[in-house]
């Protein structure tokens, strides 16, 4: 081999090893808001961590997260809700990335007055951040994660907590799934469906999950296809599915590729509307190429329509973020009270060390409290007993509630 | 049954004709100074955030809303937003180390691809996540009525038809200008052009200053015909071109075009009829391109190595 070829192979070599890291830098933005509160913090600073993507195709949910987060960090700053101490909030961004958030879990890990961590955004993510935080006995709650496995492990028929670290106040796609079947089958009745994911742990299950339930229902689910979370082309796919005529479209997967696939459907002559979970709804889901009439459901009920979420909404509107609250703002906030507030009762009137991890998870496993979505309590997986959903539809470049409820086996 | 084919036909072609006027820049690059230039796929996508600036903060409504006046200004403005990149690319990052050892240029390359991504992020508003790019072209899809009829994107003809136009004109310019005459040169072998009284920097100019803009074209009709951009979409497609350049034979014009319509065909039609489907339609284009270098390791149209003196 000359050495023209060795320089090509190599760079070859060169561009693959980039793929693998182009992305592995992390940004950290010290969080929490110096407050002007008269509080005792004489014994220091703890820290909740936050782990969610705050860059790249996902940063408009995970910045409306990290908002909300901050938003109660500073409340109870304020409010003293953990005596002697002042609460800091540490944002890490993923990036969406399962090894970078890996690492901002290993950060975090070592850190010893790290709390617990609120997070993340992704399924695919907290695989890898949950056992590292369970090593070193700190809580994780997430306000978004949706794959059942996390809190019921890989047998769905034998299910078994795999990190009794990890809680989540979403609802989890064994029912989101069903539930978006029980209205595109029952309520819309569409019965020929093309079920799309991106392959990656939320939308592969999420689809499934759907496709089980809407067979059941009667519907034939005419193709099952995979597109990549980076693709932006997707004519191969619509032009596969084209012919087998489906009366709408299951996307398992996030906004990102959701817009513009809903978009080249309609180019290609497809106006069939496109179904989706939480992932896709997000107010740039339009702009990006959601139709008129693309439906989504949504874990919880929409904050907006909630009593209990009002105080949540002025707020965070009086606190001046920059970013939307976005669709797991008022979860995030609550996960994050449930955290203080584990917190302030495990550490009680003491000092936290590695010994009051135990009296912090005890207590985060034991909370019944009313937060801006509801009623919050824990399963003994660590999922959120709240089994309410929200349906919502594309009505004027937005998603708009259409109803909730929750699901009903057939 | 031939309606899809024919579809999945036309969808290879778009995409085809997109890697190919990518390519020509990593060929042209690699041509002329024997670099792979990676930070190339950035020029494509500086290209289409340039083109996408003039029609946000530039052009007012009047022209906007009339493709005809549009199009041709936003083109010209990603080309020379990407010229502009590109030419400083080599100034500062490429040209200080012209006698250094090749891989030190290489991974200046890599540098500046991850500098480039980075500074759109950070300087153009809202790029931390995917941004609406306007059709520029005729609104709406053709449908050629064969069986369930064959739908293509109006842009997607001109994405097709636009590339191989400059891919022709391009191969015009280096065969028969004077210009053209000393890249070729200048490629064989600088030293005795430099004796022929060519400039060999102000033909290596030249050359990043054609790559970029093919490249900042190929962005603007990319962002046109699928309507979003964002960072990453450099990355992605410079991999591809880089992979299209190769297959062709690297240096070599027509190699790159023909390397770029494959890749395309491949993709398309591997995810339709080989089994995997669309998930595995990526893996088709690198066995291709493994089969190729096995037996023919110049590519389809490189020339068979000569020993330099």
């Amino acid at each position: 081999m000359d050495r023209k070829r060795t320089v090509v192979a190599t760079a070859a070599l060169i561009a693959g090893a980039l793929a693998l890291t182009a992305c592995s830098t992390n940004r950290t933005e010290a969080g929490g808001a110096s407050s002007g509160s008269s509080c005792d913090t004489s014994k220091g600073t703890l820290v909740v961590g936050f782990v969610a993507p705050l860059s790249g195709g996902l940063s408009a949910l995970g910045l409306g997260m990290k908002n909300s987060a901050d938003l109660a960090v500073n409340e109870a700053n304020q409010q003293c809700k953990v005596p002697g101490y002042k609460l800091a909030l540490q944002a890490e961004d993923d990036q969406s990335t399962a090894q970078i958030a890996g690492q901002a879990a290993t950060k975090l890990a070592s850190d010893p007055n790290v709390v617990g961590v609120i997070g993340t955004l992704n399924s695919s993510t907290a695989q890898s951040v949950a056992p590292i935080l369970a090593q070193k006995k700190i809580v994780e709650i997430s306000p978004a994660n949706t794959n059942p496995s996390l809190t019921q492990g890989d047998n769905a028929a034998s299910p078994a907590r795999p990190n009794a670290t990890y809680f989540r106040v979403a609802t989890t796609d064994a029912v989101q799934g069903p539930f978006a079947a029980q209205y595109l089958v029952g309520t819309a009745g569409k019965k020929k469906i093309a079920v799309i994911d991106d392959g990656k742990t939320y939308g592969a299950g999420l689809a499934a999950a759907f496709a089980a339930e809407a067979q059941k229902r009667g519907a034939t689910i005419v193709a099952s296809e995979k597109v990549g979370e980076k693709d932006t082309d997707f004519s191969g796919v619509i032009s596969k599915i084209r012919p087998l005529s489906p009366d709408a479209v299951y996307y398992g997967g996030e906004y990102p590729v959701a817009g513009p696939l809903s978009k080249q459907l309609a180019d290609a002559g497809l106006n069939i509307p496109l179904m989706g979970g939480d992932g896709i709804v997000d107010d740039t889901y339009a702009s990006l190429g959601g139709r008129e009439g693309d439906l989504a459901t949504s874990v919880g009920a929409p904050a907006e329509q909630l009593p209990s979420a009002k105080a949540f909404i002025d707020a965070y509107n009086a606190a001046g973020y920059k970013e939307p609250f976005s669709t797991y703002g008022a979860l995030t906030y609550d996960a994050t009270n449930v955290l203080i507030a584990g917190v302030g009762k495990g550490v009680g009137t003491g000092t936290f060390g590695d010994g009051s991890r135990d009296a912090v998870l005890q207590a985060v496993q034991s909370t019944s409290m009313d937060g801006a979505t509801g009623k919050i309590s824990f399963d003994q997986f660590g999922d959120t007993t709240s089994k309410v959903l929200t349906i919502y539809q594309v009505k004027g470049g937005k998603f708009a509630p259409v109803e909730s409820g929750e699901f009903k086996a057939s | 049954m031939l309606s899809t084919f024919l579809s999945q036909i036309a969808n290879g072609l778009v995409l085809g004709s997109l890697i190919a006027l990518i390519a020509l820049g990593y060929t042209m690059v690699y041509g002329i100074i024997t670099l792979i230039n990676f930070a190339h796929g950035e020029i494509f996508m500086v290209g289409a955030y340039g083109g996408l600036a003039s029609m946000t903060y530039l052009l007012p409504t009047v022209i906007t809303q009339r493709w005809y006046f549009a199009l041709p200004i936003v083109l010209v403005v990603g080309a020379l937003v990407s010229i502009l990149v590109a030419v400083a690319m080599e100034r500062f990052a490429y040209r200080p180390l012209r006698n250094a050892p090749r891989l030190a240029p290489l991974i200046t390359a890599l540098g500046v691809s991850v500098a480039l991504q980075e500074a759109v992020r950070v300087f153009y508003p809202g790029a931390t996540a995917a941004i609406p790019f306007p059709d520029l072209f005729i609104q709406g899809t053709l449908i050629i009525p064969i069986g369930d009829g064959v739908p293509i994107r109006y842009t997607g003809i001109l994405l097709i038809v636009l590339s191989l136009v400059l891919a022709f004109g391009l191969e015009r310019f280096v065969e028969r200008t004077r210009m053209g005459r000393a890249m070729r040169a200048t490629s064989q072998d600088r030293d005795v052009a430099r004796l022929m009284g060519i400039n060999p920097d102000r033909v290596i100019v030249l050359t990043f200053a054609i790559g970029g803009a093919l490249a900042g074209i190929a962005g603007v009709l990319y962002g046109s015909y699928l309507n979003n951009i964002n960072i990453d979409m450099g990355f992605q497609n410079g991999i591809f071109a880089f992979t299209a350049a190769v297959l062709g034979g690297i240096g070599n014009i027509r190699g790159a075009v023909i390397g770029g319509l494959v890749i395309g065909l491949v993709k398309a039609l591997g995810g339709q009829y080989l089994p995997g489907g669309t998930a595995y339609d990526y893996v088709w284009i690198f066995v291709v391109l493994i089969i190729v270098l096995v037996f023919r390791p110049q590519g389809f149209f490189g020339e068979t190595e000569r020993v330099r003196a």
